[in-house]
């Protein structure tokens, strides 16, 4: 049998591949924050120190409803063809898939942000006054923050009725203090104010809940 | 166990009689807010009453990712509900005490706020429970409420972070209390934990009721289906 890493590469590379020739989630991403882009510029006609205040706390929520679109998507394949009752039954660990998976989002929504961003520079005429090379480490770890909450909670949302509405239901709620520490460490980043006690939370935040969500995962993937 | 019930029915009818008489009448009336400032005693105690049903919830799920015992799935559904009721008596009655007396409706002050977002985790918590297939239920609810658990530390730093960089005036805290409010406050306390208490005792009868009724229709539609041999 595989180790436990080599079932996790297995798992992504298979999953980066369907993606590369699907391109589904990172299309209707790519659209659906575009949208979100143009529809809060229109809604707020600001100037450059407006920009400033306001561009962190836009950007994290377009990053966050694109990224609810990725992650809905998370399991939906695995459920044809019995694909993740064939994983319950065999011996590979649970952990292994649920980081595949994850690490699978991360990459996703990375590739979004690094695509969206520069069009956020231009919409909204942003210029950091903090050192810029701080915002890599924010979206690093606030990426993180919402894909593995998010990532475990489709698995979870992937038993109830309605599956795509349950997501945020249960994604938003918890993530409301990590949303906060992001939006509050881009916008001190852009404003040129501290922001090492936000990042502090955020990586935190990071290991209590990726280490919940891997003691936790192989409950319930297994639940019945 | 069965004569217990009604007793503890009579003795927080009495309580809460009692309890309100003390916060109506007894208590001295506050100097500067004046009479607005005895819904204080409904506030705090709801407050304590549903962050202590919280912890309960929180307990009976470990409990139940631990022992897989039915009894503590019912708990953790039964405190959770009673917990976002008192929770929105909090929420609802602090505005009530806000607008007289700081002039607004709300703030988004670090002690409102996380009330606020933990009576939201709850919610989606009860949302879970009710669209989740059956028999699965009780498991995802216990790992959910983990979540929140484990949330709530954040929930209350980052919040706090948040107020400390862009300071607001916060009233309330501080100070001294007049020793006759704080034995009103602590009766006013006991009265509802009893309230609280029965309520949460005949909801989990109710819930274990109607899930052996749902097990004895189950089991009966599987005996008395027509495919079946007799």
């Amino acid at each position: 049998m595989p180790s436990p890493t080599g079932i996790t590469r297995a798992t992504l590379v298979k999953d980066l591949r369907l993606e590369w020739r699907s391109k589904d989630a990172i299309n209707s991403m790519l659209f659906f924050s575009l949208l979100v882009v143009v529809v809060f510029s229109f809604s707020f006609d600001p100037n450059a120190e407006e920009s400033r205040q306001i561009a962190g706390g836009l950007i994290w929520v377009a990053f966050l409803f694109a990224a609810v679109v990725a992650l809905n998507q998370t399991w939906a394949r695995e459920i044809r063809n019995q694909v993740l009752d064939a994983y319950r039954v065999s011996p590979a660990p649970a952990n292994s898939l649920f980081l595949a998976k994850a690490i699978g989002n991360f990459i996703f929504v990375s590739v979004l942000e690094a695509l969206m961003t520069p069009l956020f520079v231009l919409f909204y005429q942003l210029r950091p006054l903090g050192p810029a090379w701080q915002l890599l480490v924010v979206a690093a770890l606030g990426t993180w923050a919402l894909v593995v909450n998010g990532t475990f909670f489709a698995a979870m949302s992937l038993r109830t009725r309605s599956r795509e509405i349950m997501l945020p239901l249960l994604l938003f709620p918890i993530s409301i203090p990590a949303l906060l520490a992001m939006v509050q460490a881009t916008t001190n980043i852009l404003t040129g104010e501290g922001a090492r006690v936000w990042m502090a939370l955020l990586l935190s935040y990071d290991l209590v809940f990726t280490t919940a969500c891997l003691i936790l995962f192989e409950t319930v993937l297994n639940a019945e | 166990m069965k004569r217990a019930f009604p007793i503890l029915g009579i003795l927080t009818a009495i309580l809460l009689s009692y309890s309100l008489y003390m916060a109506l009448v007894v208590a001295p009336t506050e100097q500067t807010m004046g009479d607005v400032q005895r819904i204080f005693y409904y506030h705090v105690p709801s407050a304590w009453t549903a962050f202590i049903l919280f912890t309960i919830n929180f307990v009976a799920s470990v409990v139940y990712l631990i022992r897989r015992k039915q009894g503590a799935d019912i708990v953790a559904l039964v405190s959770a509900e009673v917990g976002v009721v008192f929770c929105t008596i909090v929420l609802v009655t602090g505005p009530i005490w806000a607008r007289p007396v700081w002039g607004i409706w709300w703030t988004w002050d670090m002690r409102l706020t996380s009330t606020l977002v933990l009576w939201l985790i709850y919610i989606s918590y009860l949302v879970l429970r009710r669209f989740s297939a059956s028999g699965e239920t009780p498991l995802l609810a216990a790992t959910l409420s983990i979540f929140g658990a484990l949330c709530v530390p954040f929930v209350y730093f980052s919040i706090w972070f948040f107020r400390t960089q862009h300071p607001q005036p916060v009233i309330g805290g501080g100070g001294s209390i007049d020793p006759r409010m704080l034995h009103v406050l602590l009766i006013n306390w006991l009265a509802f934990s009893c309230f609280a208490l029965l309520i949460c005792w005949s909801r989990y009868r109710l819930e274990k009721l109607q899930r052996e009724v749902e097990q004895a229709q189950a089991l009966e539609s599987l005996t008395q289906s027509p495919g079946s041999p007799r």
